[in-house]
């Protein structure tokens, strides 16, 4: 569990880290703090144009379509598919940094590859959504949708719901370049030079961050 | 250099246990699941007040976020005053949400008492206009 303070130890008088984190970890967590409240205001302000709004249109309504299948009785299919690709991703991602805690070369390689393939697998689906709703009408500025109520809907669906998965979409693919850097660097055995894998840390919590923020979109957007 | 090399040792000591990795990726994996079947038994069925629903979807997501960051990101050991660090803005932000949602929520309100083309509006189904729904055909009197 967390670990106490022991009592009397001077923890900011110089000399040793604080925390006992390396400097650039607990920036990095601190970066991500300022990113979540970023992707919070913008769903926050989702939330409060939807709250505020008499009629919004259905997610079961709308996210029914499957590639190849076409559309599926089930609706929520895709994105489901799409959760568990990224959540795979986040498990593979935490144990290339456990890898990496042994010094496994090979280890780190292995699990870093496969993160970066769900990460472009997650990519490529969601591409795939916005081709078909875009081939259904929607963009931004265009809503085809009714609301679930039968009545006319505002084009805030599509405007929140491409803005917020686009910028999602964006800190996956620089995750998922960051990921290649760090598989290359790990490559070349620059990590084996410099003794550690610290670099893999930081990365996987950028990566994990990444997951997180699909987890709150994909509730506020799907199932809310 | 020193301070980097005592901190990557220092991650070491509580052990690196796959076998929490996996027991999380379950639990993820579970929780998402019962979700989107309450989701789909809902669309078809209708059982619960969606307002309830939603309610467990917000405690589920919850409980993930709980667990991608305390295991995956494994902020539950590190030290508390850094935890802290993290949680208490974590906090601030949840009144941050309540506020907003809230005031969203009396704009509606207060909005619907006094306007009542906006409430009529809202409960108007949409006329099925065929030529509309033709985004490729022409209109008539369109130039080449």
């Amino acid at each position: 569990m967390a670990q106490a303070l022991p009592a009397g130890q001077k923890w900011w008088s110089g000399g040793k880290s604080p925390f006992s984190v390396e400097y650039g970890k607990l920036m990095m967590w601190y970066f991500l703090m300022s990113d979540a409240f970023t992707f919070g205001a913008f769903l926050i302000s989702y939330g409060s144009i939807r709250f505020a709004s008499n009629g919004w249109p259905d997610p079961n309504v709308v996210f029914r379509s499957f590639p190849i299948i076409g559309e599926m009785k089930i609706p929520l299919a895709f994105v489901s598919l799409m959760t568990f690709i990224l959540i795979m991703s986040s498990v593979t991602m935490v144990l290339a940094v456990g890898a990496g805690h042994n010094n496994d070369r090979k280890g780190v390689m292995k699990w870093m590859f496969l993160t970066i393939l769900g990460g472009l697998a997650f990519l490529s689906c969601q591409a795939w959504e916005w081709t078909h709703l875009y081939h259904e009408g929607a963009w931004w500025g265009r809503n085809p949708f009714m609301n679930l109520n039968g009545s006319q809907s505002s084009t805030n669906f599509s405007n929140f719901f491409f803005t917020i998965t686009g910028f999602h979409g964006f800190h996956v693919f620089s995750g998922v370049i960051i990921n290649i850097i760090m598989l290359t660097m790990a490559w070349k055995g620059s990590f084996e030079r410099k003794g550690h894998y610290l670099m893999i840390e930081k990365a996987g919590l950028y990566w994990h961050f990444v997951d997180l923020v699909w987890v709150f979109v994909f509730t506020c957007f799907y199932l809310l | 250099m020193d301070n980097t090399h005592a901190a990557a040792e220092g991650n070491n000591e509580h052990g690196f246990s796959t076998k929490a990795v996996w027991r999380t990726f379950w639990i993820l994996l579970i929780i998402t699941v019962v979700e989107l079947a309450l989701a789909i038994l809902y669309y078809e069925t209708d059982f619960l007040p969606k307002h309830f629903l939603n309610g467990i979807f917000v405690i589920g997501t919850l409980a993930k976020a709980f667990f991608i960051i305390a295991e995956f990101m494994h902020l539950r050991h590190e030290i508390k005053n850094m935890i802290m660090t993290v949680a208490i803005p974590a906090m601030l932000f949840i009144w941050f949400l309540v506020a907003f949602l809230w005031d969203a929520n009396s704009y509606k309100n207060l909005r619907n008492n006094y306007d009542r083309y906006h409430v009529e509006k809202s409960k108007t189904p949409v006329k099925e206009n065929k030529e509309e729904h033709k985004p490729e055909g022409k209109k008539p009197g369109a130039m080449e």
